[in-house]
């Protein structure tokens, strides 16, 4: 037999006959120019690829209708807070996106971080561990728990909500036993983790910057993802489409930098959280390891025939889910500047899941991006705010939270249902 | 290159395999023909790493090797599209082709070459699809199916095995596939066929295995035999539904 490269690729390269030009007059071939951009949108939308359209839209009314009711709302301090009090749930909520990209569900997660952030207090503040090393246990801590969850579900084959389920009180339990018979930990403000939280740089050139670095890198990377398309004659944005990309992306950021610089800075917490999401949305659409989350969230079977492993990809995604966990937890703790028995309990957990979903993550698997923890936190983020400011009793914000987050998974429903109607899901 | 050995697979109380025997070589195509539930998918699966064989004997190029798992089909060079294409529905074109084997440059995916690779092969299968971008749950049937078998083509495949790969195609793109066969058996690949479309397998294989109820039903030589003693073979019976209606209208006639 040849041993020649890629036999069975050469066997499919050579035209059988004369291979006539694919046209096809019903082909998708967009428009040049704004036109086309605009068409395409449209066709998106009928077909009910929403993404994150209706999480913007919600955004826009929720600061118009609380932004007239008491104009302290909009106020560049209240928004500054905001960007601050969304870090710890959004970070919840990205590992939620990790899980729901496989269809599956993590209802541990507020358990999970308040018993790492009760594992950090104990060691450091109670043990006098260094600093660093409580906080990496923590974390560490989180991603095993995470690993144990992946561990029945992946190889014992208990559904996921079930394990979780059963995680969300055994990990309270735990939490309670670790903090011992005093309840509540306080950390001293002077902390790694209470800085982590409340850090902010005072320079206006700091939020100036990230803002610049981060539309420059868009910019860069756009530009040079398009000449090599060019070079490869495979379809390329044209620079008119990349530069209103860019445009509308440094509106975004410089608007936010400047109002963030009307008050105090940008806050360190803010731009972890922005680093984060850039990093873990590379993995996901980038690496190998993210097309096989997508992979197994839309076809297991199919997955596992590429060659797949299922197991693996089950396990280190709870895993990550874990440590999400975890490190919202630590953000959480750094921002009430204690741990306690409360840490991670209430609402929680109904945020982190209402959060990922509202920001535009299938409930159904296969379909979503991080970012959608940072819109749908930021959603959440602003109704809590503003109820807050208008002195609304939680008794409503439940009633408001859980509404939204009902109206979130209609939303997904539909446009799934109308997906399913244009074969796109 | 490819021979099975006593393979047997029990599903419960079904016995979907039992003594199976198979081989190919390099640069022939045999194909596997046999009536519905007669076993030729399961046979595909248990090759391929889907459903491991119970018993018998996997020989690759002479040795036993033992397939537990998709990947160790994959690592022997052995590519297969199933009967029913397991594609992701939720990854474009693209994604599907390379899954499991994406192309990589500085350790991330190199979406450009794999777009590129994607519609060189695409259009050597004639195959029109709106865009290779489209996720392959907005493709047609047939459209699918020729993802599936393009898929195959990926990697470096030593047999490919086509588990009714036609079955959803229209004519142009049925002539392809069956150039494609003639060009993967020209290329020195060995190649399984399984088909209910008896033009189709007399066509393009060299070899023919019959498989009926789960067992070994007859092998036959393209050159030296016909399509009814084919059939009777797959039927079972000795005189086949041809001949038995050949015989009815003699009757008739006289
Ligand atoms: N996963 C399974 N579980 C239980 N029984 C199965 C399974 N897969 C196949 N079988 C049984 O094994 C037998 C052979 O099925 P198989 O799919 O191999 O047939 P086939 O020859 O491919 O038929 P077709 O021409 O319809 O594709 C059938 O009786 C079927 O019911
Ligand atoms: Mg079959």
């Amino acid at each position: 037999m040849r041993r020649d490269r890629a036999a069975g690729d050469a066997a499919a390269q050579e035209p059988a006959h004369d291979a006539m030009p694919a046209v096809d007059s019903r082909l998708l071939v967009r428009e040049e120019g704004l036109r086309g951009y605009l068409q395409e949108f449209s066709r998106k939308l009928r077909s009910g690829e929403l993404g994150s359209l209706p999480v913007v839209v919600a955004v826009i009314i929720i600061w118009t209708v609380f932004g007239s009711l008491d104009s302290t709302f909009l106020s560049a301090q209240n928004l500054s807070d905001l960007s601050q009090q969304i870090v710890g749930t959004g970070m919840i909520a990205v590992g939620i996106v990790f899980v729901l990209l496989l269809g599956e569900i993590d209802l541990s997660v507020g358990s999970v971080s308040g018993l790492c952030a009760a594992i950090f207090a104990v060691l450091n503040v109670l043990n006098g561990m260094n600093e660093w090393l409580a906080l990496l246990v923590a974390l560490a801590g989180g991603a095993v728990v995470g690993l144990i969850h992946g561990f029945f579900f992946a190889k014992v084959g208990v559904p996921a909500f079930v394990v979780t389920l059963a995680g969300n009180l055994a990990w309270n339990g735990l939490m309670l036993q670790v903090l011992g018979s005093s309840g509540t930990v306080n950390i001293p403000s002077e902390s790694i983790v209470s800085k982590l939280y409340s850090t902010i740089f005072h320079s206006p050139a700091a939020a100036y910057v990230t803002a610049a670095v981060g539309v420059g890198l868009f910019l860069a990377a756009s530009l040079l993802d398009a000449r090599r398309r060019q070079a490869a004659r495979v379809p390329f944005r044209p620079v008119a489409e990349i530069v209103l990309r860019t445009a509308v992306i440094a509106a975004l950021a410089f608007v936010a930098a400047y109002i963030l610089n009307r008050y105090q800075g940008l806050p360190l917490a803010l731009l972890v959280f922005l680093i984060l999401l850039v990093v873990l949305d590379f993995v996901l659409r980038r690496t190998t390891y993210g097309r096989r989350i997508f992979a197994v969230g839309g076809n297991i079977e199919g997955a596992r025939r590429a060659g797949i492993s299922v197991p693996f990809v089950r396990m280190t995604v709870f895993s990550i889910s874990g440590l999400m966990a975890a490190v919202g937890g630590i953000f959480l703790a750094g921002q009430i500047q204690s741990a306690s028995q409360t840490s991670g309990g209430g609402n929680l957990l109904m945020n982190v899941i209402a959060a990922a979903v509202i920001g535009g993550t299938s409930l159904f698997g296969g379909r979503g991006s991080v970012w959608s923890a940072l819109l749908g936190a930021l959603v959440i983020g602003s109704i809590q705010s503003g109820m807050n400011i208008m002195g609304v009793s939680n008794a409503v914000q439940f009633m408001i939270t859980g509404s939204v987050l009902l109206a979130a998974v209609v939303v997904d429903s539909l446009s799934r249902r109308s997906q399913k109607a244009a074969g796109r899901a | 290159m490819l021979t099975l050995r006593g393979i047997s697979k029990r599903f419960g109380a079904v016995q979907a395999l039992k003594d199976f025997d198979l081989e190919v070589h390099a640069g022939e195509v045999v194909a596997l023909v046999g009536d519905n539930g007669a076993g030729k998918s399961t046979a595909v699966k248990s090759i391929a790493g889907v459903n491991p064989p119970d018993e018998g004997v996997i020989e690759w190029q002479g040795r036993a090797v033992s397939i537990n798992r998709p990947h160790d089909a994959q690592n022997l060079g052995i590519a297969t599209v199933y009967q029913d294409l397991a594609l992701c529905d939720n990854l474009d074109v693209v994604g599907n082709l390379f899954l499991g084997r994406e192309l990589r440059r500085f350790g991330v995916l190199d979406e450009v070459r794999m777009e590129q690779r994607s519609r060189e092969l695409l259009d050597t299968l004639s195959i029109r699809i709106p865009s290779v971008r489209i996720p392959v749950a907005s493709l047609s049937g047939g459209q699918r199916q020729t993802v599936a078998i393009a898929r195959s083509l990926i990697g470096d495949p030593k047999v490919v095995i086509l588990d009714e790969p036609t079955a959803a195609l229209g004519v142009e793109q049925t002539a392809e596939v069956l150039d494609l066969v003639e060009r993967l058996r020209d290329h020195g690949l060995g190649t399984i066929l399984i088909s209910h479309n008896m033009v189709d397998v007399m066509a393009v294989a060299d070899r023919i295995a019959v498989m009926r109820l789960g067992r070994n039903n007859g092998f036959f030589d393209k050159r030296s035999t016909t399509t009814e003693e084919i059939i009777s073979a797959i039927t079972g019976a000795t005189d086949s539904a041809v001949t038995r209606r050949q015989a009815r209208k003699r009757e008739e006639e006289r």
